[in-house]
């Protein structure tokens, strides 16, 4: 029973830094209406950044997960309106295969600039907390609470504010939005912005836990497809709920199951979903 | 009319001079080695044009089929003791009753669905490669996979593989063909123009008769088919297989050869797989800078060359012709 309540809660703040990456991804997703491949790289970036400005420079953390944020959203943006936004007309394909060739210039831009090594972050909150049986580092509640607070703003975000409700309705019905007088090429930017500010701090929240490397964006961002597929594409819950349930199934089979094909767990019951239910758990049927 | 028959036939048969010549100019090992590799990325990147060209889904499942036909050849050859040319159709067969198996649920589902189901097969296929070392070796990897055996003629002579880079050439180029104008008979076949009706528009295509998901199902099969018999052929000219020749990254590198030489055409894939790995080698010098301005590359093709290498020649012909008149 321990060892289920421990690996539940590893899950749990898995599933919590899986579900920022995969509500980026699914923001995005409503612009480009292509998964973006690049999303994972650009999680590695807002790591690296964070990890220099902890140990170089000696910022607090969470100065430094702000500062990330920041300039990832810069990024984020640069990158639509440079190489996402002149490929808007054409097949989406196309956008796919500049995604590709966007992986190919950072991450080996990263290990051009950083190196091949792992990284490790000075230890932060690293106190031990024993309760019930289960122990937990303050640093894994916080990821929790962190992401959580952000997937909350988000979600307030998104269904009070104006802007929210152009990104719901470009992502929705790109003519409609703009016969409707919504400046789409704007959304556009920002909606990347706030995507790859969301990927940056996932990659800060999890550096500390796991190493930072110049691959580590690819590992997850093939979760992330999982969870945007298993949460139906393009659907804001379906990305938060899928990442938890995405977390908790990865450990508890971590735990229970197999620890040799642990890694293919995600792929394959997104195989099997997609067998039974051709668009997602919470995909509309066509 | 005659002389539109010309016109489609006169430069894929200077090609294909010039393809055979080669060998009376060229004497460098290296080159042969980039020659032969164009053959097999060729044969991959046709292949996959197929079914995402003409048939219009992104299988991104290629690589582990080309994976797939590679270990089936390596391991039928070194662990059952088959020859080389009766190991080749098995191969493709293996890596075609795959492809039925995994479209038959993976073809229910559409778009991105359908790309990313097709991505998360490649990566168990991988994962199974690389974990199952009882029979596959894992990561220490099949080595000495045989070469081609002999073919022999009469009196007494015989054509020799081994070693051999010319007629290892010849061969990979006769498979590039017959790959080619298989593919290029089925795209102009009836089934073919299904493939491009169920492309543009499934509920339109099944509201005249055409079964989509059948359509879609034997584009499939006859793209994997042909991605085991790259594959094979991959198996026995290098000799040695490790799991990563089964990964998403190979998919990539297909899909960019299709891409950039231009998809939905005949010579654009096979254009790309040319000329890419070229580029490739030559960046070779610039070290670790290579990976970062092949993906400048890739973006500036891609936006500036939408429809590729053969797309922007298509292009250029048209304005040309337009001008003239």
């Amino acid at each position: 029973m321990e060892l289920f309540f421990q690996q539940l809660l590893n899950g749990i703040m898995l599933g919590s830094v899986y579900s920022l990456v995969a509500l980026g991804l699914t923001l995005i997703y409503g612009i480009l209406h292509v998964p973006n491949f690049a999303h994972g790289v650009l999680y590695m970036l807002g790591a690296y950044l964070a990890y220099l400005m902890v140990s170089a420079l000696g910022f607090n953390f969470w100065v430094a997960m702000l500062l990330t944020m920041v300039i990832l959203a810069v990024i984020g943006m640069l990158i639509e309106r440079l190489v996402f936004r002149p490929l808007m007309e054409a097949p989406h394909l196309n956008s796919f295969i500049a995604a590709i060739g966007l992986i190919y210039i950072i991450e080996n831009g990263a290990l051009i600039l950083w190196g091949p090594d792992f990284k490790r972050f000075p230890a932060v909150y690293d106190q031990l907390y024993h309760f019930l049986g289960i122990t937990i580092t303050l640093h894994r509640i916080i990821i929790v609470l962190t992401a959580i607070s952000l997937i909350v703003i988000m979600q307030l975000f998104i269904k009070k504010t104006t802007l929210g409700a152009t990104i719901v309705a470009t992502a929705q019905d790109r003519i409609g939005a703009r016969l409707a007088g919504i400046n789409v090429e704007r959304v556009g930017l920002i909606t990347f912005g706030i995507g790859t500010a969301l990927a940056a701090a996932a990659g800060v929240l999890i550096g500390p836990i796991l190493l930072v490397y110049p691959s580590m964006g690819s590992a997850l961002i093939l979760k992330a497809f999982v969870i945007i597929i298993l949460g139906g594409m393009g659907s804001i819950p379906g990305a938060i709920i899928g990442g938890f349930i995405l977390g908790i199934i990865e450990s508890l089979g971590g735990g229970y199951l197999t620890t040799q094909y642990n890694e293919v767990l995600a792929f394959g019951v997104l195989v099997t979903v997609l067998a039974i239910r051709p668009t997602g758990l919470f995909g509309k049927a066509h | 009319m005659k002389k539109n028959i010309l016109k489609t036939y006169l430069v894929p048969a200077i090609a294909v001079i010039a393809a055979l010549l080669v060998p009376l100019f060229i004497e460098n090992r290296y080159v042969y080695h980039l020659l032969i590799m164009a053959c097999i990325w060729g044969i991959a990147a046709t292949s996959m044009n197929l079914i995402m060209g003409y048939a219009g889904q992104v299988n991104l499942a290629h690589g582990a089929f080309f994976g797939i036909g590679a270990y089936a050849a390596g391991l039928l050859t070194l662990k059952l003791g088959f020859s080389f040319w009766g190991a080749l159709p098995f191969a493709c067969i293996i890596a075609a009753i795959f492809g039925l198996l995994v479209g038959l649920p993976a073809l229910r589902t559409k778009g991105s669905y359908f790309a990313i189901g097709t991505l998360c097969f490649g990566v168990i296929v991988t994962v199974i490669i690389d974990r199952w070392d009882t029979l596959t070796e894992g990561q220490r990897g099949l080595m000495g996979i045989p070469s081609p055996e002999n073919i022999p003629l009469p009196f007494g002579s015989a054509i020799t593989f081994e070693n051999n880079m010319v007629a290892t050439y010849y061969l990979l180029l006769l498979f590039l063909i017959l790959t080619v104008l298989i593919i290029y008979r089925i795209a102009g076949s009836l089934s073919g123009r299904t493939f491009k009706a169920v492309r543009e528009n499934e509920d339109l295509a099944a509201s005249i008769g055409i079964s989509p998901f059948r359509t879609k199902l034997i584009a499939f099969i006859a793209s994997t088919f042909f991605a085991g018999l790259a594959g094979a052929l991959y198996a026995s000219y290098i000799g040695f297989l490790s799991p990563e020749i089964s990964d998403f990254h190979v998919t990539f590198e297909i899909l960019i050869y299709t891409m950039i030489g231009g998809i939905g055409t005949m010579a654009g894939p096979i254009i790309g797989a040319m000329i890419l790995p070229v580029i490739s080698e030559t960046l070779h010098a610039l070290a670790a800078y290579r990976m970062v301005a092949y993906g400048i590359l890739l973006v500036m093709v891609i936006i500036f060359f939408p429809s590729g290498i053969a797309g922007g020649i298509k292009l250029l012909r048209a304005r040309w012709a337009s001008s003239k008149q």
